[in-house]
């Protein structure tokens, strides 16, 4: 089974989870990797993740992080490959729909696992609010597949790729797109969130952007980071690096603790490979009970201050 | 100018997927995805007294009509629903390829998405559509604006805010960030019923039956099983304990 992986960059960075389906392919079967918008200088790091060979792609039309002229890269190449892979993010999404359209080749999204049955690529994938376990093929080839953030975990294994550059003539629709403002990954103050063991995240059931002092306390005593979700960043209560989500962070500490978080599925997929989550929140029916650890029903404001005290008074 | 705003009906309540077929029932309740509102009410407030004319599109079964009156409530001028037995059992490969005929038909300067379906989890669908159209596609708008042939839009990302213009015709998928969607008023509910509302087979849109449904689909769904669940989650109400409850837990868990 041969694969080619998506190795996602931003501004010469491999992205963590695109890594990670790299080491998972290489476990599989022969995995290549492809790299676009960025020098060969990067490419020695996938092999270190499995990778035999690695396609570069650069050229200034490939700097900015747009999936279009990103199909056309992967479109030459995909077709000599069983299957083409993708770590969940607005990029890769983009571009592996695109690529599927392109090729008209299948692909499952979603997906949390990947293995060879009777010499048969198949995917699994969680649906329905993770109540069914759904088993997925593919009638393509390529088969397309897209992973679910922090389905695998970037293993080291490999040695020296074999680095190979990629000459593409770029579709006109494709290039019509222009970057006017890139976004630049943040400098945050503090612990990084996408490192600590122990995160402790705010939402819009916190009240008021000064209750954020009730989150930061917990955090503090329990040694960990301040995360936040979406609603609470687009309302100014708390800065957009702390943002865990879809469009934020994804994040798997030892133990997400979840403050007035209704637990939407645009936050869910940013922290549900989590060890551990304890979830408060005063409504009964709020989705994040349904994949909490520990679901607490009650008032984060009269629970909090007194779980801080508790947990201070037991580390002493 | 013309705005297309695409829209998908999803089930309503608990969900199943029916073991004979491996697909989602959709015999039952449905409603307008919710992050499609999104995308209908950015066409409206783009509309605004312009008389720019917004339609609503969907490929599903009948009932799905009732999820484009919604749109029509709300204040789309008229509907487009592609609807075939042949079309059920469609996976992106087939959808994006009938979506993209009936807009061929509409001639859009803007086609616009929500940012994800309820049901099926997927956010991938507008650029397969753009692909099929050789269109610009841009994904997660915040912000939209339209002016001299060109949409701008802001977007956030997993790096933070982008800044991005494409010549239009183009292609948006917008956030559910980008407004509060509008609840239909009596009277615009009334003449929803009045509005066009056009349904097409694959032949009206000259698609081979061989192209659309599980005969054009490039996925399969082979097996349904048990997902791993999370031990012994437990929930509990505080009756003034929960402070207490909590840490014993995380004792339990070595976490403290």
């Amino acid at each position: 089974m041969r694969f080619l992986v998506f190795a996602e960059q931003h501004e010469g960075e491999f992205v963590k989870n695109s890594l990670g389906v790299l080491s998972k392919a290489a476990s599989v079967g022969d995995a290549d990797a492809v790299v676009v918008g960025t020098e060969a200088g990067l490419a020695g790091g996938l092999g270190k993740h499995g990778a035999k060979v690695v396609h570069v792609a650069a050229g200034d039309a490939l700097t900015p992080p747009l999936p279009q002229p990103r199909v056309d890269v992967l479109a030459k190449l995909a077709p000599d490959y069983d299957a083409v892979l993708f770590g969940q993010s607005v990029l890769a999404a983009d571009v592996a729909a695109g690529l599927a359209a392109r090729l008209e080749a299948g692909l499952n999204w979603d997906l949390v696992d990947v293995e060879l049955q009777d010499g048969e690529l198949v995917g699994k994938r969680p649906a329905l609010q993770d109540s069914v376990l759904v088993e997925v093929g593919w009638k393509s080839k390529p088969g397309l597949a897209l992973f679910r953030s922090g389905a695998f975990d970037p293993q080291e294994s490999g040695g020296e790729p074999e680095v190979r550059d990629v000459e593409v003539q770029l579709e006109d629709f494709s290039t019509k797109v222009e970057m006017v403002e890139q976004a630049h990954a943040e400098e945050s103050s503090g612990p990084s969130i996408e490192d600590a063991d122990v995160i402790v995240a705010g939402g819009r059931g916190l009240g008021a952007p000064e209750n954020f002092t009730l989150a930061e306390e917990l955090a503090k005593a329990l040694g960990g980071a301040v995360g936040a979700t979406r609603a609470v960043v687009d309302a100014g209560w708390y800065p957009y690096s702390a943002q865990i989500g879809q469009t934020g962070k994804t994040v798997s500490p030892k133990l997400y603790v979840a403050l007035g978080i209704s637990g939407a599925i645009q936050h869910k997929v940013g922290m549900q490979s989590s060890g551990t989550i304890v979830a408060i929140n005063k409504d009964a029916n709020a989705p994040i009970f349904e994949f909490s650890d520990l679901g607490v029903v009650g008032d984060v404001h009269e629970i909090v201050p007194k779980l801080t005290e508790l947990v201070r008074a037991r580390k002493g | 100018m013309r705005i297309a705003v695409c829209v998908k009906h999803v089930p309503e309540g608990p969900s199943r997927i029916d073991p004979s077929t491996k697909r989602l029932d959709r015999s039952g309740e449905g409603a307008l995805n919710h992050f499609d509102a999104n995308a209908v009410e950015e066409a409206l407030r783009l509309k605004g007294d312009s008389d720019t004319e917004v339609v609503a599109v969907s490929v599903g079964p009948q009932q799905a009509l009732d999820s484009l009156r919604k749109a029509l409530a709300m204040g789309a001028d008229r509907a487009v629903l592609v609807s075939d037995d042949g079309a059920a059992g469609s996976d992106l490969v087939a959808t994006s390829r009938l979506l993209a005929a009936a807009l061929e038909r509409e001639s859009a300067d803007l086609v616009l998405f929500g940012q994800q379906a309820s049901d099926a989890d997927g956010a991938v669908l507008w650029a397969a559509v753009a692909e099929r159209l050789a269109r610009p596609v841009v994904s997660q708008a915040m912000e939209l604006s339209v002016g001299g042939g060109t949409v701008r839009v802001k977007r956030q990302t997993e790096f933070g805010y982008d800044t991005l213009e494409a010549p239009l015709p183009a292609v948006v998928a917008v956030s559910d960030a980008i407004n509060e969607p509008r609840y239909p008023s009596l009277k615009g509910i009334m003449g929803a019923k009045k509005k066009q509302q056009d349904v097409l087979s694959l032949a009206d849109l000259g698609v081979d039956a061989g192209e659309a449904g599980e005969a054009g689909s490039r996925t399969t769904v082979l097996a349904l099983g048990e997902p791993p669940t999370r031990g012994d989650a437990r929930k509990i109400e505080d009756d003034g304990n929960a402070p207490q409850a909590i840490v014993d837990f995380l004792a339990e868990k070595r976490l403290v």
